[in-house]
This record gives structure tokens, sequence and C-alpha cells, in this order.
């Protein structure tokens, strides 16, 4: 299995846009090695603008700069983009729908040594319920890039949410991408897994272990959160017994409770959902947190089961 | 003042300190190294000193507080308060370890002698000045050490609690900025200008010293100077990123890199 960063999807990306579009440009608050931004630093340094320890600042400064027309990538972490900075993501970027992306590293628990205080498990609840905020949290490196051009190419905001670790190539994802479009990777009738975000490998595996207990399974790839694929969601509910979402997120906010609204409203089918419960990280090894806060295949097959049984 | 011996027991000390941060961030192969050595100094003199504290007795209603700010360099801190005996030298192994009460950033609710949570930069000042507010409601002398990083003050938050201890007439407050012109991304100067920095401080009400961060002598002669202040008070303390261990001094590299095998044995060389 091949690892590589999500991040340098995002960072890759950035600099193959700012050789298309001389409007792109980037900004960071003081995490441009962590990032990867300084990587287009070092290529367009006259159109990159570190802002210092200020993500309050950066993301109404980008407003500013997206009003003179530009198409400003604003980067930090996750949990300062949505916290620290909330109300200027909220006031100075979704409600006038100004062209800023941000674009944020360091999301989730696989965050790792840091603990806590940086392990954002709480930003897509946070973002998706700004109006105007496109969502987009991709699965691996390939799909991070994609997703960084396909946000760079619509008019508005947009949320793309990358994490800190290297994490699995999924080649199931590659080749096109839309947003607001889900990708169904695998076809099944019992039971369907929706994933988002680097779980989606754990999607697979999951389905793989259900399939040996002879279930047939269907794989639903949820990289956009909003606006939510809801056709893709109702089919999944009309043709399979029930539902598993599975994000590296709480499961407060994110895509299970899109899913489950979305079900509840429509079809009304079992939902179960994988991720983070309601509390806050630790400290550890990334891929030891992913076993610790239960963000496994194992644990999909489990609330698979739950369902199926 | 100090005399000979207590200087030379307050070098001891902070070498010691030094070599629990370099060994605790290669043991965990995560951390913030430079950040903490820099400031190894004045949380000596701070905890082995100034500062009236009880180990035995994390809660005591009149300690000195003190808010690392910059929450990163948690190592420092652990290292003087398992010395001091806060909590078990052992417990050091388990720096950034799940189930673990040392945390990568500080954990108030679990870690005893932490007085807050800290870690994303700006909170830790504002909370110590609410402290501080608080402290003089219930008619307590005692004082709030609070360290700040100089990338830290670029966050608007530090100027807002700034004006709020000034409003308040905090005397009760002695902040530090540790002056080490490094950041994550490099020379502060060039990342977000703050220079000058003294007047920032003094035209927001704020009584400021500045200092050599590394000189016990000044930093604590400053100190008592502070307290006789009726006005809160920011010490700039000049200081170098990853004092004592050459190859780190003034390296933008190792503010969240941690020392493999072989730097973490040359580090050790330097620290005996
Ligand atoms: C609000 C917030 N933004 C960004 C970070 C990430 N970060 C951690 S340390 C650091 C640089 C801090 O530099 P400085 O305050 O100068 O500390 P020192 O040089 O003493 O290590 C940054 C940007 C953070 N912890 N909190
Ligand atoms: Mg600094």
């Amino acid at each position: 299995m091949e690892y590589k960063a999500t991040k340098q999807g995002y960072a890759d990306a950035l600099r193959e846009l700012g050789r298309e579009n001389e409007k792109v440009l980037v900004m960071d608050a003081d995490v441009a090695k962590a990032t990867l931004t300084e990587q287009f630093e070092a290529e367009f340094p006259n159109r990159f603008f570190n802002c210092g320890v200020q993500e309050q600042n950066m993301l109404s400064a980008a407003a500013g700069l997206a009003l003179e027309g530009f198409i400003p990538f604003a980067s930090t972490f996750g949990v300062f983009a949505t916290c620290r900075a909330g109300d200027q993501m909220r006031s100075s970027i979704a409600y006038p729908k100004l062209n800023v992306k941000i674009g944020v590293t360091h999301c989730g628990i696989s965050v790792g040594g840091d603990g806590a205080s940086h392990q954002s498990n709480e930003d897509i609840g946070m973002a998706r319920t700004l109006p105007n905020m496109t969502v987009i949290v991709p699965g691996d490196y390939e799909e991070s890039r994609l997703a960084t051009h396909a946000a760079a190419n619509m008019e508005g905001p947009v949320y793309l949410r990358f994490g800190r670790d290297k994490y699995p190539v999924v080649p199931e994802i590659h080749g096109s991408f839309e947003i607001g479009k889900a990708k169904t990777l695998r076809n099944g009738s019992d039971i369907t897994i929706i994933t988002t975000g680097i779980l989606v490998n754990e999607g697979l595996l999951a389905a793989t272990t259900l399939e040996e207990k002879g279930h047939s399974v269907r794989v639903v790839h949820m990289h956009t959160i909003k606006p939510l694929d809801t056709e893709a969601i109702l089919q999944a509910a009309r043709e399979t017994k029930g539902i598993v979402t599975a994000e590296e997120h709480s499961i407060l906010g994110g895509l299970g409770e899109a899913v489950a609204g979305i079900v509840a409203e429509n079809h009304p089918c079992p939902v179960q959902r994988v991720g983070v419960m309601d509390t806050f990280g630790e400290s550890g090894q990334s891929q030891e947190l992913l076993d610790l806060y239960g963000l496994r295949a194992p644990d999909i097959v489990e609330k698979a089961l739950k369902i199926l049984s | 003042m100090l005399n000979k011996e207590e200087h030379e027991i307050l070098k001891a000390k902070a070498k010691d300190i030094r070599r629990e941060i370099v060994t605790m961030v290669h043991r965990a192969n995560s951390g913030h190294v430079g950040g903490s050595l820099g400031a190894a100094d004045i949380i000596t003199a701070l905890y082995y000193h100034i500062m009236q504290h009880d180990p035995k007795n994390p809660e005591w209603e009149d300690r000195d507080r003190f808010i690392l700010s910059k929450g990163h360099c948690t190592p420092v801190i652990y290292a003087a308060l398992a010395d001091c005996g806060y909590f078990p030298k052992e417990d050091l192994l388990e720096f950034r370890r799940p189930g673990s009460h040392l945390q990568g950033h500080p954990y108030q609710p679990k870690t005893p002698g932490i007085d807050a949570c800290t870690g994303t930069l700006g909170i830790g000042i504002s909370t110590g000045v609410g402290m501080a507010l608080g402290a003089k409601l219930k008619k307590q002398e005692h004082y709030h050490y609070i360290l700040c990083g100089d990338g830290e003050i670029q966050e608007g938050q530090v100027w807002e609690a700034a004006a709020f201890a000034n409003k308040y007439k905090l005397d009760n407050v002695i902040g530090f900025v540790d002056r080490n012109y490094l950041q994550t991304d490099g020379y502060s100067e060039k990342v977000m200008p703050m220079d000058p920095l003294a007047p920032k401080w003094e035209s927001f009400g704020w009584k400021v010293f500045e200092i050599d961060g590394h000189n016990f002598e000044e930093i604590i002669d400053t100190i008592e100077k502070a307290k006789n202040e009726k006005q809160p008070v920011m010490i700039i303390a000049n200081t170098t990123k990853g004092k004592g261990v050459s190859f780190m001094e003034g390296e933008a590299e190792w503010h969240g890199k941690p020392p493999a095998k072989e730097h973490f044995d040359k580090a050790m060389l330097e620290l005996t």
C-alpha cells in the first residue's frame, strides 16, 4: 500500500493553478512549513502572503482580496480556521459569498502528538452549517489535487479539508472529480457504506470483509459534504437495508448527521455512524489514534453487522 | 540579588531541565524543542527562586500562577513541574502518549501544577488576565506570570488582553515576551514585523522592561522591580531559541522537529 499526504495534493495543485492563473494567490498564518504552502511561496514569492500568527485577519483580508477580483487560497490548520476565525469565515466570506478558498490541513484525530488542542473533529460541522459554503473532504493525495482544481474553477467560498499525515493512496477514487457528485466505488444490495475523507480506504477494507461473510456491499465515497449528493444517499436508502457512515470527525455535525437527516426526512432506514464519539482527542501517533478512536475497517464492519443482523 | 551559591544552583537546574526537554521530545519523536530550551532559564528562575508555590498542594489558593501562553513549549514546564515534585518523574516517559496526563499542549484539568489550558496561541494571556481580575475581586495578593511567544503576540487576542489588563489596572500581572525572533516559518520580523515592540506595550498601558532572558540576575531583579509597579508589566526577554544546544541555537528548523538519535546524542554531550 502506497501512502501519500493529502496536503501534498493541495500544495501540488496550488502550484499548477499558480502557473495557469495569475489571479490565484496563497496566504498562510505562520504554518506554511506544515501546510506545505511554502512550496507555492518558493515558486511564486510575490503571490504568497504570510500573515503571521493571525488567522482572523488572514480570512477577512482574503475576503478583501476576493472583492478585488483575486482568488485567494487561505491556509492554516483546520482548528484555527473554523474555531479561531469562525466569525471571519462566516461574516466576511460566507455571508457575502466571496470567492475565497479556505484550504486547511491537520484535520481530524490523526494530527497525532499535538493532541486535542490541534485535533479538529468539529470543523466539518462548523463549515457545513454556514450558508453558501461548499465543503470538500478528499480521500487521498490525488483526489486532494483534483478537488483543489475544482474549487478554483468554481465561483464562491470553499472549505477544503486535508490531514497532516500520509494516508493510503486509493486508485478507485482517481480520474474525474465533480463537486457534489459522490463516487460509487462498489455496487451492492445488502448494505451501503458511505465514507468521506481518508476513511475511504477503511470503507473498502470493511466491504471486502463483509463480502467474505456473504453480504453484498455498496461503497459510496462522499468527498463533498456540501452540497450533499442526496440522490446517491436516497438510492442507497431505497436499494439497501441500511447505511453506515464513516468519517474522521465527530459523529456530531459531520457526514453521519448529514446522511441521517436526509434519510429520516425522505426514506427512513437504519443508519449507523462511525466517527469520533462526542469527546476531545489526545496525543498519540496518528495511526494508533485511528485505532483507539474506532475509525477502522473493523469498526465499520461491526456497525454494518448491527444493521444486517 | 542572587548570591554565588544560588546562582550555581539555578544554572545546574536549568541544565537538568534542558536535558529533560531534549530527552522527552526525542523519546516521543514529537514536540517543540527550540522554544522550550530558549525559555528554560526564565522557567528556572520562576520555579526555583521567584514563585510562591507548593508542589504538594498544587491547588493552594494563594500560590502564584504561571500560564504557558506559548502552549507548544510543554517540555520545559513539564520538566520543571516533575523536578519540583508535582508528579513523578516517570510520568515524563509518557509525554505525548495516549492516556498520559502530559499532553502535547497543557491540559489543566489533568496535570498538577498546570494553571490553564493553552495550545491555541493567544488564549493563555487572556485567561491569565481573567485570573488576575478574579484575584483582585477576591482581594488576593499573588502574582500571575504569563509567558508569550513573540510569534504569538501577532494574534489580535493578545492585544485585546493587553487593553483589558490596562483597564482594570492589573498590577498583579507580570508577562514575558520570549523574544527569540523566530516562529514556525522563520525570522519573525520577516513573517510579521512587530518591532518596535516596547512602545506597543507601553501605549497599551503596560510598564515594559527589556532584559537578557538567559541572565538569572537580570530576570530576578527585574521581576522584583515589576512587583512594585502599579500597572501590568511586560518583560521583553531577549532569548536564543534552542539555547544550550549549539546546533539548535537560532535555527528555525528546530521549532517543531524532534531530534533523532544522532542529534539527541550530540545534544546530550553538550548538556552534561
Ligand atoms: C492560534 C494558533 N495558530 C497557529 C498555531 C501553530 N503554531 C504553533 S507554535 C507557532 C509559532 C509560535 O512562535 P512563537 O510564539 O515565537 O514561539 P517560540 O518561538 O517561543 O517557540 C505556531 C504558528 C497555534 N498553536 N495556535
Ligand atoms: Mg518566537
